[in-house]
């Protein structure tokens, strides 16, 4: 079971203002599979994910301590720039939330502000194969130019990732991406992931047990700005060592 | 008398209020919910009701019966001196009103004071036949609505009915204001026309403006109609006024918005809106007595020759009153861009320029070009400070450095010369209605494209 470890956090601490919003985190998270963070409402685990590529910057108030190292490089280091570490690790939200552009124009805006496409040509490539991956493509391939907006809740869903992956990230963190959607839309969301996991690190915040049971290979259980437990999904599930874990499981907390 | 009335009217409404919501109690016992309709609204059906007869009865035959009189009065007048023309006969009629209210008549013969007689009572009569009849439909209408109240009365629904109708009435008389303004703009633009035997062309294309220097027995010569000039220059001060105004405008909103820290914002942004409080005609002053002296100077040094009222230093000024507008319209539509179109920018790895350019400026771009426009409109139809520092020749010239006038300032001239107001008036209105015709277009434009790229976001 030695895999490699993409993301280490170190007692991580997070405050909003005077709220200490994350106590102490200590989490690895493996390459190329996919982790769950899953856990009752404001217990932390959204706040968590959005260190992870430091959106929390743009929160004045918030203040982050601890090391959290991606590939061995402490990203809150000085010399880092979270403009550069957020195209390595993409984020896609809870909300789907497709610029106000056509469907081509969405996914081709990170490739064209990080100058990954030399020319027009490479650009339809690139587009064509995030939205490939992102199982979106049959769908829109004859309306590339229609406003992403008037796609339908799952499709923008699915828009936003091919979004996210046609960065090229190595991470890809998910805030809960299934919450504004119908089941057959979260159905294809989360085989989605499941294929994702070949080319890239997936840390996935829900609020569904099932579906952090169906999804994911390790799954960390927050609670109250705590990590209570940490390990391998089927374990979680099936026999967790902490008795919190086991009464939020059970449905007897959160 | 009739204020008093008016007033004993309301009151009289009040009590009927209070009246019919005790009687609204009292007719169930105090088992206030077997009422169909709350005790209030019992007493606000008995207070509409009786106000709305009574004041409508105060308009009505106060109005009505006054012409009446009059009528009356000038037919007994050609009557009893049956070679008077109807000008003299009410001339007399006048006269007469003089005498009975003890003021100056022209003369004050026979037929005079006997009519002054009869206005005197005919009058009386009228005013306490007015004030009797409209009290009388107040209370009756009043005691009609407290009569009718029962447990089954829809005293509710037909409040909210006369409460609906009360509202359209409101809605209508500001539709038919406008309409009315529009309308008289229009025929006063026919008669221009038809004084320069319609040739309009001469009006829209011609390039000497000195209407009032042609009249002849109240013609006007069209080659002298002309306007360009005075679109030229209000085009020129508009342009110079954008060119300030947009730039600062939006690029202050973008800092206000998304760069300044909630401290600076908070003073920063109500020191912008006073600059829309300062009344236009300081700008005016400003612009005339601090800002062209010292362009003329500055010019001067340079070895430029500036008019000391030249188009440069209006547009200027009206840029920087214009300022507030499209910084706090542009500030709030940026604002409202949610925040999770930023989250996903930045999340993908975009700078704050990149975002801002390429994700909210364009989902704000709507509300900017409507503010935009509106500052547009202000500019074309911003008076004060181009009459002050603009200059009145009606010059053509491509030079901003020059005095040009634009059209409202030659509406002004022209109302407030010591021209006869019905041959200057003829322009002043055509003028005018060129103005809100563009305004207009402007505004329908501005719509188009609001509409166009309304609800690409959420």
């Amino acid at each position: 079971m030695s895999k490699n470890i993409k993301i280490s956090a170190k007692n991580v601490d997070v405050f909003y203002g005077d709220t200490h919003a994350i106590k102490g985190v200590d989490v690895e998270i493996e390459d190329k599979s996919v982790t769950a963070f899953i856990g009752p409402s404001g217990c932390g685990k959204s706040t968590f994910l959005r260190c992870i590529n430091r959106m929390n910057d743009t929160i004045d108030i918030c203040r982050v301590t601890g090391d959290i190292l991606l590939e061995g490089e402490d990203i809150y280091a000085k010399s880092i720039d979270p403009v550069q570490l957020r195209a390595r690790v993409g984020m896609v939200f809870q909300k789907p939330n497709p610029f106000p552009k056509s469907i081509y124009d969405n996914v081709a805006y990170g490739p064209t502000i990080h100058g990954l496409a030399k020319n027009k040509a490479e650009l339809d490539e690139i587009v064509e194969q995030s939205l490939r991956r992102a199982a979106i493509w049959d769908e829109v391939k004859d309306r590339l130019h229609q406003p992403g907006t008037g796609l339908s809740g799952g499709q923008q869903q699915r828009l936003c990732i091919g979004r996210a992956i046609a960065t090229a990230p190595e991470v890809l963190l998910m805030d809960e991406p299934c919450s504004a959607l119908d089941p057959i839309a979260t159905a294809q969301v989360e085989e989605l992931i499941d294929e994702l996991r070949a080319s890239y690190t997936v840390v996935i915040v829900t609020h569904s047990m099932q579906q952090a049971a169906r999804v994911s290979q390790k799954t960390a259980f927050f609670h109250l700005g705590n990590v209570v437990e940490y390990g391998d999904t089927d374990k979680i599930f099936t026999n967790p060592e902490d008795s919190r874990t086991e009464s939020y499981i059970t449905g007897r907390i959160g | 008398m009739l204020t008093v009335t008016f007033f004993a009217i309301l009151a009289l409404a009040l009590a009927f209020y209070l009246v019919g919501r005790s009687r609204a109690v009292s007719v169930v016992g105090g088992e206030v919910h077997q009422l169909h309709s709350r005790p209030n609204f019992h007493g606000t059906l008995a207070m509409m009701l009786s106000a709305i007869c009574g004041i409508l009865a105060l308009l009505v035959i106060g109005t009505a019966w006054g012409a009446y009189i009059e009528r009356s009065l000038l037919a007994d007048i050609m009557a009893a001196q049956p070679d008077l023309t109807p000008i003299e006969a009410e001339l007399v009629l006048s006269d007469a009103h003089a005498l009975a209210s003890g003021g100056i008549a022209s003369r004050s013969d026979a037929l005079r004071i006997a009519m002054a007689e009869q206005v005197t009572s005919k009058g009386a009569l009228h005013q306490w036949g007015t004030i009797a009849v409209s009290l009388g439909l107040t209370v009756l209408a009043g005691l009609w609505a407290i009569a009718k109240i029962a447990p089954e009365w829809r005293a509710r629904n037909r409040s909210e009915t006369i409460v609906r109708r009360v509202l359209m009435l409101t809605a209508i008389i500001a539709v038919l204001t406008t309409v009315g303004i529009v309308m008289s703009l229009i025929f006063e633009t026919i008669n221009f026309f038809d004084n320069i035997d319609w040739q309009i062309h001469k009006f829209l294309f011609g390039t000497t403006w000195s209407p009032l220097s042609g009249v002849q027995a109240g013609k006007l010569d069209p080659d002298k109609v002309g306007a360009i000039p005075l679109f030229a220059g209000t085009l020129m001060i508009t342009v110079i006024a954008m060119l300030v105004a947009v730039p600062i405008g939006l690029l202050s909103a973008i800092y206000l918005s998304d760069f300044a820290s909630a401290r600076v914002r908070a003073w920063a942004k109500p020191m912008l809106e006073l600059l829309a409080g300062i009344p236009t005609v300081v700008y005016g002053f400003f612009a005339a007595i601090t800002l062209a002296p010292f362009i003329r100077n500055s010019g001067e040094a340079i070895g430029l020759t500036i008019a000391s009222e030249s188009a440069l230093a209006a547009g200027i000024v009206m840029g920087i009153m214009i300022i507030p507008f499209i910084s706090s319209l542009s500030d709030d539509v940026i604002n409202a861009v949610p925040q999770s179109l930023r989250d996903g920018s930045y999340g993908l790895g975009a700078t704050k320029g990149e975002t801002i350019r390429q994700v909210v400026l364009p989902a704000a771009l709507p509300g900017i070009v409507s503010a935009v426009l509106l500052g547009v409109s202000r500019a074309v139809g911003e008076t004060m400070i181009v009459v002050m520092a603009a200059g009145q020749g009606a010059n053509l010239t491509a030079n901003p450095l020059e005095a040009v006038t634009t059209v409202t300032v030659q509406i002004v001239m022209l109302i407030t010369g010591d021209t006869e107001a019905s041959t200057a008036a003829g322009p002043a209105f055509t003028l005018g209605f060129t103005l809100f015709c563009v305004t207009l277009l402007m505004n329908i434009a501005a719509q188009r494209v609001v509409h166009k790229y309304r609800e690409l976001y959420d």
